[in-house]
């Protein structure tokens, strides 16, 4: 069974379409970037899979319509927002004691050991704790849910890099078994590279592009041109070319190697690189596809 | 946030099964009404706050007393029974008057502060349905505020009373009027019925609005809330110069008609000569504002569903 499918999902707020026909597909046990420039409708995406948000279209979620269940959806999903969302007025064994009475997979001896680990006091209102704790505290929650699926938009907001590299360690020291799939949304792309299994781009809210990491590091070649190579470079047809420190970059979809190897450095692009690349095929891309 | 033992690793994989037990609905609610306790201790600490103030004005009075009791056994039976009740009455009715302050801003501010500090995505994030949430909340005002403010009475009418005795054994005089003349056991019964009935069931139509502003509202609830009642009377006045709307308003909060029948009682000494439950519990005033109070509720349940975080 797909964790999530969706099929022509449609979501317009008035006049602005936040979504225009989404088609995917995740598979159980997969790790999904979706990556796209801000307003493409990636939060969207993630309300409505979380039930949050009416939409027009197929949608399931773990077998369920999130719309009309999310209640039930919620025992086996968990959601980290951004920071903000843990309610400021609450203590930490509050919260702790909340989510133990309500939920049905939570393991509370789970949920200390890991704050232990921290240097976050028991008694502490959220709103004494730092932004970077009260993600840590978020995450001790979600960690101890024994949930299938795992959805992050924008975890990391606002953290500094040594909390955003704990987050991404802790997540997938102690949480993907691969059993679990985990949705996650990020303008750091660079940092989750080598966390993701599947990536995927929205623009203007249609899924532009879509690949697993195993084709992304196959298929997608960055050659850094010699000078005199750049007419045989350019003549393999490149997705992308740009300049940096005086010499060309070229991107190449499906090009052999070897052949590439005789222009100039060979090396496989980042995330941003080919997202960059994609946005620039697309209508009016260029201009809104910043990160 | 380091390495984890190899323990914590196995047991993460462990098989689901074990954990998979259902929560009983009646679990959600407990949770999301114990929660609003944590989130709002106004609502008991606003009430202790009045008690303390009620002994301490009573402590302070204190020092008449013995002159009082003095010049009342000179006074009629009535007049001699108006003057020991009067403060424990004056008690009652300061904690009722806190009690309607702290249910309205708790209804105003409970479906609308979530969605403003966007703790309602963590709320939602967890399998407690909308229903639950809403029926938790609405329950606070309608029920528990009035047990809460019952008790609350209680204890505060009590240590007057200690205090009351103390003071008079100390100058020699007869402590038991106090405890004889103001028929403790039917005024708490009163007390229970007036404030369940009255305060919860017959108010509850004021506290479902206020919590639908509250779930609708995206600034300025309190605005939302009295303007449009004062706009729907004045079009009313303008349009038929009739204020039938203002008067039902008044009519609600005045209590109805068990409401004069308790004005009433205030006349007599047994405080439960004028209560009838039978007849206020069956009256069409209460069932209509029931019916409402429903869908009022029913329409925040909804919005909590649709609207989106401010």
């Amino acid at each position: 069974m797909a964790c999530i499918e969706a099929r022509g999902l449609r979501k317009a707020y008035g006049a602005t379409i936040a979504l225009d026909g989404v088609n995917l597909r995740v598979e159980e046990g997969r790790v999904l970037g979706l990556i796209g420039p801000n307003g493409a409708g990636k939060t969207t995406a993630i309300n409505a899979i979380l039930g949050l948000t009416p939409y027009e279209g197929e949608l399931r979620v773990l077998g369920r319509d999130p719309w009309t269940e999310r209640d039930q959806l919620m025992r086996d999903v968990c959601f980290i927002a951004d920071v903000a969302v843990l309610p400021r007025w609450m203590r930490v064994s509050q919260a702790f004691d909340f989510v133990a009475g309500v939920h049905p997979r939570f393991d509370r001896a789970k949920a200390e050991a890991f704050l232990a680990k921290t240097s976050i006091r028991r008694a502490s209102r959220v709103r004494e704790l730092s932004k970077g704790m009260v993600t840590q505290l978020h995450l001790a929650l979600v960690m101890a849910m024994d949930a299938r699926l795992l959805v992050l938009d924008e975890p990391t907001l606002g953290l500094d890099i040594l909390y955003r590299k704990q987050f991404y360690d802790s997540l997938l020291t102690d949480y993907f078994d691969g059993n679990r799939t985990i949705v996650v949304t990020t303008h750091q792309v660079e940092e989750i590279q080598h966390v993701l299994t599947d990536l995927m781009f929205i623009h203007r809210g249609r899924i532009v592009f879509g690949c697993s990491m195993e084709e992304f590091e196959s298929c997608y070649v960055e050659v850094t041109v010699r000078p005199g190579q750049i007419a045989a470079a350019r003549a393999l047809k490149p997705m992308n070319e740009r300049q940096a420190l005086g010499r060309s970059i070229l991107l190449f979809d499906r090009v052999d190697r070897k052949s590439l190897a005789a222009l100039g450095d060979v090396r496989t692009p980042s995330i941003a690189d080919l997202f960059v690349a994609v946005m620039d095929g697309q209508p009016g891309g260029a201009q809104g596809a910043a990160l | 946030m380091n390495t984890p033992s190899n323990a914590m690793r196995d047991s993460f994989s462990e098989p689901r099964a074990a954990a998979a037990a259902v929560i009983p609905p009646s679990q959600h609610f407990y949770w999301s009404v114990r929660r609003e306790f944590w989130e709002n201790r106004s609502l008991y600490i606003a009430p202790l706050g009045v008690g303390a103030l009620a002994v301490a004005g009573f402590l302070i009075g204190a020092i008449h007393l013995p002159a009082k009791m003095h010049a009342a056994s000179a006074l009629g039976p009535m007049q001699q029974h108006a003057l020991i009740e009067r403060p424990y009455i004056f008690a009652e009715l300061s904690l009722m008057g806190c009690m309607i302050v702290v249910a309205a801003f708790y209804c105003l501010d409970s479906l609308h502060g979530e969605r403003r500090d966007r703790s309602i995505l963590f709320w939602k994030s967890l399998p407690v349905s909308d229903v639950t949430t809403v029926l938790a909340k609405a329950c606070i005002p309608i029920l528990i505020l009035p047990l809460v403010t019952f008790v609350i009475t209680l204890a505060t009418q009590w240590i007057m009373l200690l205090l009351n005795s103390a003071v008079l054994l100390a100058a020699g005089l007869n402590p038991s009027p106090p405890w004889t003349q103001l028929m403790w056991i039917h005024r708490s019964v009163g007390l229970l019925y007036h404030l369940m009935v009255i305060h919860g069931l017959w108010y509850a139509p004021f506290y479902g609005w206020l919590l639908l502003v509250s779930a609708w509202a995206r600034h300025a609830a309190f605005l939302w809330a009295v303007l449009p009642p004062l706009a729907i009377g004045a079009v009313e006045k303008i349009a038929f110069n009739s204020s039938h709307f203002g008067a039902l308003l008044q009519q609600r909060f005045a209590g109805g008609p068990e409401g004069a029948a308790l004005g009433a009682a205030g006349m007599s000494t047994d405080p439960l000569v004028h209560i009838n439950p039978g007849q206020f519990l069956t009256s069409p005033g209460m069932w209509l504002g029931l019916i409402v109070t429903a869908a009022f509720l029913a329409a925040a349940m909804r919005l909590r569903r649709y609207r989106d975080p401010m």
